[in-house]
């Protein structure tokens, strides 16, 4: 037997949102479906729910639904992840559906996203939903969006229509904060351009859905301009039998800026206290460089009080720290927002309480204007609120990072999670206390 | 750019070692269900390399439900005190003895009495947290699986109430009596779990690999003959060479033909293969909503 000779390379995460109908399963399907994906077993299993409910047709939407409570109300509930992979690269969807709950599910489901998917019907052309998707997306400062305009088979293919649409879209554009947007035609249902490209509209010349999924580029999706490793464990053997592991202290925690060297200055927020960085240990082992998003345990020169929580940062490139702070959130419970409310906190490895002083308005997801006047943020809205922390909180805008400037709301008592933060840029730096002090 | 990337598998790798430091440094009495199957086993390798140079600081947690292949045992064992680690197993002959588990009449699969018996042993070590080795690609219920998966005081899942999780923040949070399952390799698939263990050079249990086996044939499938498995009047049974892909119980886990002999051969296997891994387990052919109506139960 032979062994594969292409490994895939890297690790594609996107997200695919449209209105219901649109035909989002479809697509889903119609990829795992022409990309081989799909095993017997689960084809055998669409055959048979087509011969029970589809009349005879499969229906490749079926591919996607999952629980027993959305076969039986006929939509997805939540936000479902799969997985597939091609010789290029491997792919894990989020799939989040549109209904009600949409901003909430397309939250979750796109935060982790390198890419997002944006259908949109061709009949319908850019409609208030699509807006609402693409803002959220922008919101969420993913990296690369696609517009895929589906079922071109109900508008003949046309060109002219698919030119339409995309003009529609690049109007709304410039309110947006996307780098990267390609517009592709496809028909789901008859896979032109998933998978294979079509031969009915032979004037679009770019890529395949899939294709662009292969192509786009991921690699600088991560901040490697600031080094930021929040400590999420402090490493400290326990009764090792190995006698020079005694004194052994690391911190251990997920890269989430920047690279790290060994012998380089770093300072530890918001303490401020300084060390250099003696040695770094990836899951790859001794290292002399490691870089986000990687999994390190670090040791420092000097023995200094470091814990879960702390931050250890490049001291020339300095984040945000303070109490007060300014964010937007996404409200994802039923139970609204008022403000004066306290929650817990939790942002990157540190939860801290904190109060929401303010609502300063709330955000039209349609076109990210602000809309004053807004006493409370209900599920699925979007809003800019202040909060009061009980104790520091070392960040960065969102903007800049996606680990270091996002952070979740817990309700105490309930444990619920209520809300879904993206700090802003920081008005000051970090100013520690112990600014000069090195040892 | 610079060589800064990750490719798939140590991008996977660091996902999962983050979740499982979260764990450490989130609850107070965790636990790492470990079986000895592939997914636990890269699960253990992905715990060493999280808390080195320290000891995996959790014990290590298996309920056998008495039906276990024998060869899956003794490998879990010998991998435990490799890694000086503390099994605890739970038995599922156990929990019917003391009457935790019931078994209903005629029934002959344990599959289900893992629930009350793992949830007793929950209560028995006051764990508030179990590391299990799930995917969300083994099925559909599955795909919709947490990270950090709430479970109430009674161990069910509820898949309408489920804390969102969102970048990598995850919800530790828990009322005494309520327990979290968290699942660092929810996004693997069955080929990043072989590419990993060749990668790592890990040690599996051989009856991964192709070996001769006396197997009969029952609703599509070849499953081991054994005395808990004796052939039907009529039912065909043969010699066969052949290996598992996944390991449930000796009297659910379908075997494959395969000539499969090393990882790669599993791997390229793996890479043409058309019958998703749970094809070949009885347990989760009776409905299609099979596992779902498990996991609601308590399962992992
Ligand atoms: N004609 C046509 N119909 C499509 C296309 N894609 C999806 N549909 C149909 O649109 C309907 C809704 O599709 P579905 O995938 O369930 O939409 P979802 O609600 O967005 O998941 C179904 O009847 C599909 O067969 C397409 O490209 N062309």
């Amino acid at each position: 037997m032979s062994i594969p000779v292409h490994h895939p390379v890297d690790l594609l995460r996107f997200n695919t949102c449209g209105s219901v109908d649109d035909g989002k399963s479809t697509l889903i399907g119609r990829l795992l479906y022409d990309s081989k994906s799909l095993m017997d077993d689960q084809v055998e299993a669409l055959e048979r729910s087509a011969d029970l409910t589809g009349g005879g047709q499969i229906n490749l939407a079926n591919l996607t639904d999952g629980l027993r409570a959305e076969r039986e109300q006929g939509i997805t509930i939540d936000v479902a992840y799969r997985y597939f992979a091609t010789p290029r690269r491997k792919f894990i969807i989020a799939d989040t559906p549109g209904h009600i709950q949409y901003t909430r599910n397309m939250v979750t489901g796109a935060s982790t996203a390198n890419l997002s998917v944006v259908l949109v019907d061709a009949r319908l052309g850019i409609i208030e939903q699509s807006r609402r998707h693409s803002c959220i997306a922008s919101l969420l400062r993913i990296p690369h969006l696609v517009v895929a305009i589906n079922k071109m088979d109900l508008v003949d293919y046309s060109e002219e229509r698919f030119l339409e649409i995309r003009d529609q879209f690049e109007e709304f554009l410039p309110r947006l904060s996307l780098k990267d947007v390609k517009c592709i035609p496809v028909s789901a249902l008859n896979g032109d351009n998933v998978v294979e490209p079509s031969a009915r509209m032979p004037w679009y010349s770019g890529p395949t859905l899939l294709g662009h999924l292969e192509d786009v580029h991921i690699g600088s999706d991560w901040n490697l301009r600031a080094l930021r490793l929040p400590v999420q464990w402090v490493n400290r053997p326990n009764n090792p039998s190995d006698p020079l592991l005694h004194d052994f202290r690391g911190l251990s925690g997920q890269m989430a800026g920047g690279v790290l060297k060994v012998g380089q200055p770093v300072m530890v927020l918001p303490s401020g206290f300084r060390s250099v960085v003696k040695e770094i240990l990836t899951p790859e082992g001794r290292v002399s460089e490691a870089f986000a998003p990687q999994s390190v345990t670090i040791v420092l020169e000097h023995d200094i009080d470091v814990s879960r929580g702390d931050m250890i940062v490049d001291p020339e490139i300095l984040p945000g720290c303070g109490r007060d702070l300014h964010a937007k959130i996404c409200w994802l419970h039923p139970r609204p927002l008022q403000p004066g409310k306290k929650f817990l906190l939790k942002h990157t490895t540190q939860t801290v309480q904190a109060a929401v002083t303010a609502i300063e308005h709330r955000i039209n997801i349609t076109n990210l204007a602000p809309e004053s006047g807004a006493s409370e943020l209900a599920m699925n809205d979007i809003g800019e609120i202040r909060l009061t922390a009980s104790s520091p909180v070392v960040f960065d805008g969102y903007a800049a990072n996606r680990l270091t400037g996002s952070f979740i709301l817990i309700e105490p008592g309930t444990n619920a999670t209520l809300a879904a933060g993206m700090f802003h840029h920081p008005t000051e730096v970090a100013r520690p206390e112990y600014r000069d002090f090195s040892i | 750019m610079s060589g800064y990337y990750l490719d798939h598998l140590q991008y996977l790798e660091t996902e999962a070692i983050h979740v499982m430091r979260e764990v450490a440094a989130e609850f107070e009495r965790p636990a790492l269900l470990f079986s000895g199957g592939k997914d636990s086993i890269c699960l253990l390798r992905l715990a060493e390399k999280a808390f080195r140079p320290s000891e995996i600081p959790m014990p290590f947690l298996n309920i056998d439900t008495g039906h276990h292949f024998p060869e899956l045992n003794e490998f879990r064992d010998r991998r435990a005190k490799e890694l000086r680690g503390k099994l605890i197993v739970r038995t599922v002959e156990e929990a019917l003895a003391k009457g935790i588990a019931v078994q209903a009449p005629g029934q002959v699969s344990r599959n289900h009495l893992q629930i009350p018996t793992l949830l007793a042993a929950i209560e028995e070590f006051r764990f508030d947290c179990c590391i299990g080795g799930a995917r969300r690609d083994e099925e559909k219920a599955r795909a919709k699986e947490r990270f950090f998966s709430f479970r109430d005081s009674f161990g069910q899942w509820d898949p309408k109430n489920q804390r969102p999780e969102i970048w990598n923040l995850y919800n530790a949070r828990l009322n005494p009596g309520e327990n979290m399952r968290v699942f660092p390799l929810s996004n693997w698939t069955e080929m990043d779990v072989w590419e990993y263990i060749r990668k790592e050079n890990l040690e599996v249990p051989n009856i991964y690999f192709s070996h001769p086996r006396r197997c009969v044939r029952r609703q599509g499938q070849w499953l081991p003959l054994n005395d808990l498995v004796p052939p039907k009047p009529g039912e065909q049974v043969e010699d066969l060479v052949v290996r598992v892909r996944t390991i449930g119980d000796i009297i659910s886990t379908g075997c494959v033909e395969s000539p499969a002999n090393t990882i790669d051969d599993i791997i390229a296997e793996t890479s043409v293969a058309r019958v998703t891994e749970r094809g070949s387990r009885a347990d989760d052919k009776a409905s299609e909503a099979a596992m779902e109506d498990r996991k609601k139960a308590g399962y992992f």
